[in-house]
């Protein structure tokens, strides 16, 4: 099975730009798992959060899904396109990374 | 503590200067960074990802080992036996003492802070796990014990003076001046700058180093930064051979949304059967070896992992390449009894344990081996310490079930202490110099052609898992070691960028610096131990050898790695 991931890229100050990714998947896994494998695959330099990958204990990978707020970790790829974006209400650092660290835990 | 704009040669580098310096915010770092606070210092938490949310600690599901004696009368000797057996005779004895010891204490103490451990007729409930001679380990429902340890940690730093807390700052490399930790060298993620950090105490609070390997249990950031660093530092390394995997941990069908650890609590409160592709229990073939078990939950991790292994050798494995768990012999009600709302979780995963087994593999879980430390986790380099998993030799060679999170507690607080009471009334030891090396590091970083670095480490945790995994031999091992020398080779001596902020790429650079480095540390002293024992089982010598009852060490200078030799708990002068 395929999925598109349709990524919103861009640092503060750019016109955002809308990037397209095509990654094979199995049912099952996640739009982290999707992430992940665009980085392996075809771009690196995507800038996304995680820390503990499938446990939904660390709460990092919040973004824009499709236009809801959720965890990438717990969404599940789908045949199709999925659209990803940065949390709209939190400031950007690039490309779906936001600062979402409380302000005093941050330099 | 001030921050000030470092002037002169690092326009651009941020300065901050502290007492105590904790590198990395799991269990360990946020205990060690409360200890020394409220002995006094000024303290910085530091976190490469959000404080208190990465790690292991927080994807720790059960049990936390402590000879509480609140359901059945115990003692902390009896806990240490149990810990020293576990450790197939490497354990230091002093650190497996100080942890069984001090456990109990911690423990009540997070219970005055509302942890919230599971509780029976007004006592702690203590679960029952292998290796321990009575039920010992306190846990919080429903498979919360992590998240809940972390979160109380985190309110307890809410309302304690004196500790900064600084996430997404990815230490590189602990600054040393004529010998003696003075701080650290930082980059910060999120505006892509250099950080210079001075410390008259440096605590390594790095976890373990299961991110090596292809299928762990562990957060992404446990690539084992804290053993590079502590090895560059001139700290040594001990045990590093002794990796411990996880016999069940999930394989099929995929789980999003739960830890892959998370059967080990079913096993504890429901039995729970290991079944090979004949539908047939195998645990007890291999039960000759190990007498300790309770006759319900049978094998310790080391053996249990053989079996799987080896039935699937034998091609008697479960489709996806493991061992079928089943539950299909607990009454539905008795599973939704024990595990509430976590029965919803795994119904949304497709998983009905009432009426199919799922599949489960060996996973990297644990590190036994780690930094060398006294009784005050003090390293051999003056003022640097260490605590938590990152610190090796407590578990010896293979790691009793729970207690990794009484480690995190007690060692953190112990570091925590000594570090508050070296700095006491001393003058700061930093000098900018210390930091020049990994300054010019980060500012050699340059945009260029390179390989895809993600896939890389990729290509890294595939050479840890088939040739330094839960089974090798000297040829694989000798293997592993070529590759690891191909892929310093790929990535370069100096780190590739990609943007200004929150490069990936740059990140994935520093990673594997530590990764490569720490991965040696594994393989080489693999290699020179020609026995099998706990976590280290060698199929060209599998037997246990009385003469290896020595712990090997590793130390790092001039360029190359050092591998020593020392009597368990023996001789701690050369300290």
């Amino acid at each position: 099975m395929k999925a598109t991931l349709t990524i919103q890229r861009g640092s503060p100050g750019e016109m955002p730009r809308v990037e397209n990714f095509e990654v094979g998947f199995e049912y099952g896994q996640s739009v982290l798992d999707g992430l992940r494998a665009v980085r392996f695959e075809a771009d690196p330099s995507l800038a996304f959060r995680f820390s503990c990958i499938n446990a939904n204990a660390c709460k990092e990978c919040m973004m824009l899904i499709d236009g809801k707020v959720d965890y990438a970790c717990t969404v599940r790829l789908k045949e199709g396109v999925t659209n990803l974006a940065p949390l709209p209400k939190k400031s950007l650092i690039r490309d779906l990374v936001t600062e979402i660290a409380p302000p005093d835990e941050r330099l | 503590m001030k921050i000030t704009k470092n002037k002169g040669a690092t326009p651009d580098a941020a300065h901050i200067e502290t007492d105590v310096l904790v590198i990395g915010s799991g269990g360990s770092g946020m205990y060690a960074a409360l200890e020394a606070a409220k002995a006094g210092a000024a303290v910085v938490l530091s976190d490469r990802s959000l404080i208190g949310r990465g790690g292991a600690t927080v994807m720790a599901q059960m049990t936390v080992a402590a000879a509480l004696g609140e359901q059945t009368p115990d003692h902390w000797e009896h806990h240490l036996s149990d810990t020293l057996a576990a450790g197939r005779g490497l354990c230091d004895e002093h650190l497996a003492a100080l942890l069984c010891e001090d456990g109990p204490r911690r423990l009540r103490e997070m219970d005055g802070w509302k942890v919230g451990w599971a509780r029976e007729n007004g006592h702690i409930k203590q679960a029952h796990a292998p290796g321990h001679d009575r039920p010992r380990c306190a846990y919080v429902d429903f498979l919360s014990t992590g998240p809940a340890v972390s979160r109380t940690l985190r309110s307890r730093l809410n309302v304690t003076d004196g500790v900064r807390r600084i996430g997404d700052l990815l230490i590189v490399d602990i600054a040393v001046r004529d010998g003696v930790a003075c701080g650290a060298t930082a980059l910060h993620l999120t505006t892509g700058r250099p950080v210079t950090l001075a410390a008259k105490a440096v605590i390594i609070a790095t976890g373990g180093l299961t991110g090596l390997y292809r299928r762990n249990s562990a957060s992404c950031n446990m690539g084992g930064d804290g053993y590079a660093l502590a090895l560059r530092a001139g700290a040594e390394l001990i045990d590093m051979e002794f990796v411990q995997f996880f016999p069940i941990g999930h394989l099929a069908p995929r789980l999003v949304g739960m830890d892959p650890i998370m059967w080990d609590p079913f096993r504890y409160k429901l039995g729970g059967k290991l079944l090979n592709a004949d539908m047939r229990e195998f645990e007890e073939d291999y039960l000759t070896s190990d007498s300790r078990s309770d006759g319900r939950y049978v094998l310790t991790r080391d053996l249990a992992t053989y079996a799987i292994t080896k039935e699937v050798e034998a091609g008697r494995g479960s489709p996806a390449g493991g061992a079928y768990l089943s539950f299909q012999h607990v009454p539905e009600a008795e599973i939704r009894n024990a595990f509430g709302p976590v029965v919803d979780r795994l119904a949304a995963n497709g998983i009905d344990l009432a009426s199919r087994p799922i599949e489960v593999a060996p996973i990297a879980h644990y590190h036994m081996g780690g930094i060398r430390v006294d009784e005050t986790m003090r390293t051999r380099v003056p003022n640097l310490y260490a605590c938590g998993e990152a610190v090796g030799g407590a578990n010896g060679a293979n790691r009793l079930s729970g207690n990794a999170i009484t480690e995190a507690l007690v060692f953190g607080a112990c570091a925590g202490q000594a570090a508050a009471q070296t700095v006491s009334g001393r003058p700061s030891s930093w000098q900018p110099e210390a930091a020049q090396g990994a300054l010019d590091l980060l500012r050699s970083a340059k945009d260029r052609d390179a390989p895809n670095l993600a896939a890389i480490i990729l290509e890294l945790k595939a050479v840890m898992a088939d040739l330094v995994g839960p089974f090798r031999t000297g040829e694989k091992l000798q293997s592993a070691g070529q590759a690891i020398e191909r892929l310093k080779t790929e990535i370069g001596e100096l780190p590739v960028s990609s943007a200004e902020t929150f490069d990936p790429v740059l990140i994935d650079w520093l990673d594997l610096r530590n990764m490569l480095l720490v991965a040696q540390s594994v393989a080489l002293p693999a290699l020179a131990r020609t026995e099998s024992r706990g976590g280290h089982q060698r199929e060209d010598y599998p037997a246990m050898d009385d003469k290896w009852t020595v712990n090997q060490t590793v130390g790092f200078s001039g360029g190359q790695m050092h591998l020593g030799r020392s009597t368990p708990s023996g001789d701690r002068t050369m300290r």
